[in-house]
Formats: structure tokens, sequence, C-alpha cells
């Protein structure tokens, strides 16, 4: 507990509130021919193709991330929650490795992989690459399970990375920027192997022609906060929050129809309050609830409004508030006493936009009470309020608060002071200097050019990287880390046993999931389910006597001794 | 303010004085060479055939 004032002088009961909680984000990147007349020609429809090539190329042909050909495939979990109320259990799995892939579900809806049925083991044929890959895609290969704990996968039309759980900001930050590196390295896979297309990868969210992908985050919650509570919380932070974590866009309308710069990528495409859709009539809040933990103590609130950023101080930021408030949410539940402004918008919906589409921010958007506020002063609410009862002791939570504080300071006084800091700023800037430069319209082709060529992932492409090297925006982890955590997994949660299993035995872990991990031994296998992400980590692990480099004998025998303890 | 005003004098980095630079930390990017070297290099690599680009990149939807 904090504060150096007196409960007299009305400090909270809560306080004491910081980010750490089960977080997690998951980007699904555009996707294209490098080769721009194979892609004229192409269209969208060879996007399925070259997200598997994308998937295969890492999995399957990395040397750094494990052996040739042979990927750890995706367990998606039982449909009946695990009962135990320790949070994990060890089961009797088949006999034999192979068997224990036949038995494994491997389809991913709406992937292709689903028509197809997988028999037998799946040998990757010996080859170059290009056999390998031409193999991968043929067999529909769209899903693994990374050394870092990650599951790398075709989701739709798009290549997906959900980066490996968490329970930090700045921990999601190496794990997302993980993602990106490991994207360029299946490009460059790609680029090198005889006869394959070779592919480009974006980190945005829209082609600026109607189609939107998603950069989802996940949050875990605790189930007793009613669902109300977390909707009404949710929608004037959220509807809000781009004004410090856009990643910006230059047009407006989901086909960028109307000339113009706007904060968000995906605000255009957020069409309802509430709901269970992600692809269609998008909701600001959604109710997609698989907790891939036990569900009777976790809720996942899984956010899907947010923009892919490059920025790292907008990844941080983006998940470390959204972590606060719902601290708070709980604190709330738990004490009876209100923490969060009472704040609801007229339309919230209509605010997304509204707020999206003026980088001056000064519009206002109503809210039920008859005020009227701007972005930045329901912004400045909860950051008021949650630094009221924050845990000061804590440094990540500090950091945050301090962050979001000096951002908002700029933000108030001229938008146009925070381009080291706010991506939609950092990308405006740049526009509108160059517009100026040539005298352009925001119409021309050039500034379409140059927002879709700033998330360009590629090697010397990307503009963003080239505003990073030129230090018009600072890092907020280091290259080193990152380059780590591409095949390390965070030592916080359950990633950690997950990743470390992968890493030591590839060849005796045939699948794997968030809440579950099989593990082959030299007397059968064995599925171990983890209902509580917090298990498995590297603090558990240690706990439990279970080293993920040890013989997979001794590494069960501490998984039953851990079971029946 | 309109998005014309957003770059109007005062904001740029050419007109930055003391206060923006403080605000900001000062990075070497805040100076107007900077800047302008900057945009040359975004001159050099910004794809040339920005219209076929720009039309080409059509994706499938997703979530």
């Amino acid at each position: 507990m904090s504060g150096t004032k007196s409960g007299t002088t009305g400090q909270h009961p809560e306080a004491g509130l910081t980010t750490e909680r089960v977080l997690g984000i998951e980007t699904e990147f555009g996707v294209t021919h490098a080769d721009l007349e194979d892609r004229t020609r192409a269209g969208a429809g060879s996007s399925i193709l070259l997200s598997h090539l994308v998937v295969g190329a890492y999995a399957l042909l990395d040397p750094q991330e494990g052996e040739r050909g042979r990927r750890v495939r995706w367990d998606y979990g039982d449909e009946t929650p695990l009962r135990d109320a320790r949070g994990f259990e060890l089961q009797r799995a088949a006999a034999h490795p192979s068997q224990l892939t036949d038995e494994v579900s491997d389809a991913h809806v709406p992937s292709v992989e689903m028509d197809i049925p997988l028999s037998g083991p799946e040998l990757a044929p010996e080859g170059d690459d290009a056999e390998v890959l031409t193999w991968a895609t043929q067999r529909s290969i769209g899903n693994a399970v990374l050394s870092n704990g990650a599951r790398w996968y075709v989701d739709h039309a798009h290549p997906e990375y959900a980066a490996p759980e968490v329970l930090r900001a700045r921990e999601a930050v190496v794990a997302d920027r993980a993602g990106e590196e490991i994207a360029r390295r299946a490009m460059a896979l790609l680029a090198a192997a005889d006869g394959i297309p070779e592919v480009a990868l974006f980190k945005n969210n829209t082609d600026g022609k109607g189609a939107s992908y998603g950069t989802h985050e996940n949050y875990l919650v605790d189930r007793a906060v009613p669902f109300e509570r977390v909707v009404a919380a949710m929608l004037p932070f959220l509807a809000t929050r781009q004004v410090i974590v856009g990643a910006g866009r230059v047009g407006r309308g989901t086909r960028g129809q109307e000339p113009g710069f706007q904060l968000s990528s995906r605000a255009d495409f957020m069409e309802a309050e509430v709901g269970l859709e992600t692809t269609l009539n998008r909701p600001i809040v959604n109710t997609r609830d698989e907790p891939h933990s036990d569900p009777r103590r976790f809720r996942r609130l899984h956010v899907i409004i947010g923009d892919a950023n490059l920025l790292e101080e907008s990844t941080f930021l983006k998940l470390g508030s959204t972590s606060l408030v719902l601290a708070a949410l709980e604190a709330e539940h738990r004490t009876g006493t209100a923490i969060l402004p009472d704040l609801r918008l007229a339309d919230p919906v209509a605010a997304v936009r509204a707020i999206s589409h003026d980088p001056s921010l000064a519009t206002t958007v109503p809210l039920a009470d008859g005020r009227e506020l701007t972005a930045l002063q329901i912004q400045r609410a909860h950051l008021d309020a949650l630094t009221a009862v924050a845990d000061t002791a804590d440094e990540e939570t500090t950091t945050l608060l301090r962050s979001w504080g000096e951002i908002l300071d700029l933000l108030e006084q001229d938008p146009m002071l925070a381009a080291e800091r706010v991506e939609w700023v950092a990308k405006l800037q740049l526009l509108e200097r160059y517009r100026t430069r040539h005298g352009l319209e925001w119409d021309d082709a050039r500034l379409f050019m140059i927002d879709l060529q700033y998330s360009d992932l590629r090697p010397g492409r990307g503009l963003f990287d080239r505003l990073r090297a030129a230090g018009a925006v600072p890092a907020l982890v280091s290259q080193d880390e990152v380059d780590a955590a591409m095949t390390t997994a965070p030592t916080s949660t359950r990633a950690h046993l997950r990743g470390g299993l992968i890493t030591a035995h590839r060849g005796n872990v045939p699948s794997a999931g968030w809440d579950a991990i099989t593990l082959a031994g030299p007397e059968g296998g064995h599925r171990l389910r983890l209902a509580d992400p917090r298990l498995g980590s590297a603090a558990w692990c240690a706990q439990h006597g279970i080293d993920p480099t040890d013989d997979t004998a001794t590494i069960l025998d501490a998984l039953r001794r851990a079971v029946t303890d | 303010m309109s998005q014309q005003s957003l770059n109007a004098p005062g904001n740029g980095p050419e007109e930055s004085g003391d206060d923006s630079e403080i605000v900001t930390g000062g990075q070497t990017f805040a100076s107007a060479q900077a800047a302008d070297d900057l945009l040359d290099e975004i001159d050099s690599v910004l794809e040339s055939n920005a219209e076929t680009f720009v039309r080409s990149f059509v994706q499938k939807g997703g979530q």
C-alpha cells in the first residue's frame, strides 16, 4: 500500500492498484505479393496461400526456431472446463508420440486446413526450402506453437502472431516486437526460396478499400465483476484512448473515400457498442469470452478496437492503461466504492469516429447527462482517478502514469508537440512535411503510399523504421531483448513452461495450446492442463522442481508430484 | 483547429523554439536539417509507382 496521506484525507480503501494482470496481444498482418505484377494479377485471391507460406516458412524452416520441418501443433483445449480448484491437472495421454499427433485436432476455422483430413504422422520431405514449403501449403499447415510460447498461424486470410501471455505491459511490448522480427524472418526465408512467391507483410489494419484486420488485446478480468460494469467502464475509455495510442490513417471512411487524416485506423470499422462479432458489425466492446483458463474465476476481455502500433510507447500505454482501468473496476466491485469517472457517452460509436476525424483534438462528444467533453478531458479524468489509487511503489505503474500524463500535457498544449510519443502525431507530422514540400492535397496517392509504406515490415522499406533510425521516435525496449524474445518465452506465465518444453523437447511435444501442453515421456504421453496462466511460470516451475531442460521422465515425475502435492 | 492550421508556422521544426525542444526532449530530429534529411530519404525510398502500389494493395477482411 502506498500513500503518505492518512485515511482521513480520503484515500481510497483500494489504493495500491498496478498494471499487473494476465494479458496478451495478437496481430494479423497485412499480406501481399512483393512483386507488383503478381499482386495486381492476384488481388486478394492469393492471400490464404501467401499466409500459409509465411507461417510455414518460419515454423518449419528457420534454424533458430528448431528442428527443420517439425512444428508443434496447436491444441485447441477442451470444451469442458477444468474443475480442479488448484487449476492444473495431468491427464494420461496416448502411448506414443505419433499417436498423440493423430489425436490432436488441428483445424482452424476458417483456415482451409479444416477441409483436409490429416492422417498419419506428418513428415516434411527431405529437400530444399521450396520443397518443404510446397509440401506445407499442400497440407495447408496453418498452425504452429513457437519456442517463445506464441501461436503463429493463419487466421482468415492473414498470418497472425498471437504473442505469449505476460503479466506486464512492458513484457507485452517485447513479445509484440518479437512478432515483427519473426514476420521479417519469414519474409526473408520466402525471398530466398526458389520458385516461391516473395511476400510483403504490413503491420497495419486496413487496405483502405473496405477491408480491416485486427490487432487484438486480451485481458483476464475477475469473473465476479458484472459484465455490464465492464461495458459501462470500457466504452468511454476505449472510445477516447485513440488520442494517446492511435496509429493514424490517411483517408476517412472504410474505403478512405473522404480525403483527410484521422487518428485511428480502426475507428471507421467500429459499428456497434457491444457484440460478439469481430469481422462484421464490429463492436467497441467485444463479448467473446473464451478465457483459456478457469471460467469460474476469469473472464477474457477481448479488445478489438485497437490499432496496430509500431511505436513501442503506444503499445505500452495501450496495454498498461487498459489494464489499470480493469484493476479499478475489480477494486470497485470488491469495495463497493467508485473509482472511475462516471462518463456515459450519448453515442459511443459516433464518438469514436468524431474523435478520430479531428486531429486538432478540439472535438467534443456528448455525454448522456448533457455534458460535452473532449477526448483529452475524458482521458484526463481517467488518469486522475487512477493516479489516486495507484501503487506508487510499483515501477511499471508509476512509469505508465507519468508517460500518460506527459503525453496528455503535450496534446493539450499542441498535438504536434507529441510527435515522438504518439504514433498518429508522428505519422501526421511526416505527412504534413511531405505535403508541404511537394504541395500535395490529401487525396494524393503519394500520401496513401506513405501511410501504407509506414507499416511495411520489409527491411529498408518501412518508413517507421526510417523514423526510428533517424532518432525521431525513441525505443522503449532494446533490440537484444526483442531478438531474444523470438526464441525465449516470457518467464511470468505458463508460456515459460510451454516455450521451455518446446525449446528443449520439440520432438516430444506433439501439441500445445494456451491451457494445455502434451509431453511424450518414455512411459507414455501426458497432457498437462493449466487453467491459471500464472501456473507454469518460471517461479512456479522452480517451486515445484520443474526444469524444462531436464529429460522428459524427470519433468513428468516432477509434474506428477506437483499435481499430487 | 483545422488540419491545415496544425501545420501552421510555429508548429513545424523550423520555428520550434527552446520550449518545444525541452518538452520533446531535444532530440536531434527537432532540427530542421534532420527533418529535411528524413524527407530526402523518404523521397528516395518511397515507392515510385505510388498509385499502382496503393491500388493493388487489396486485403481480405479479417477480425
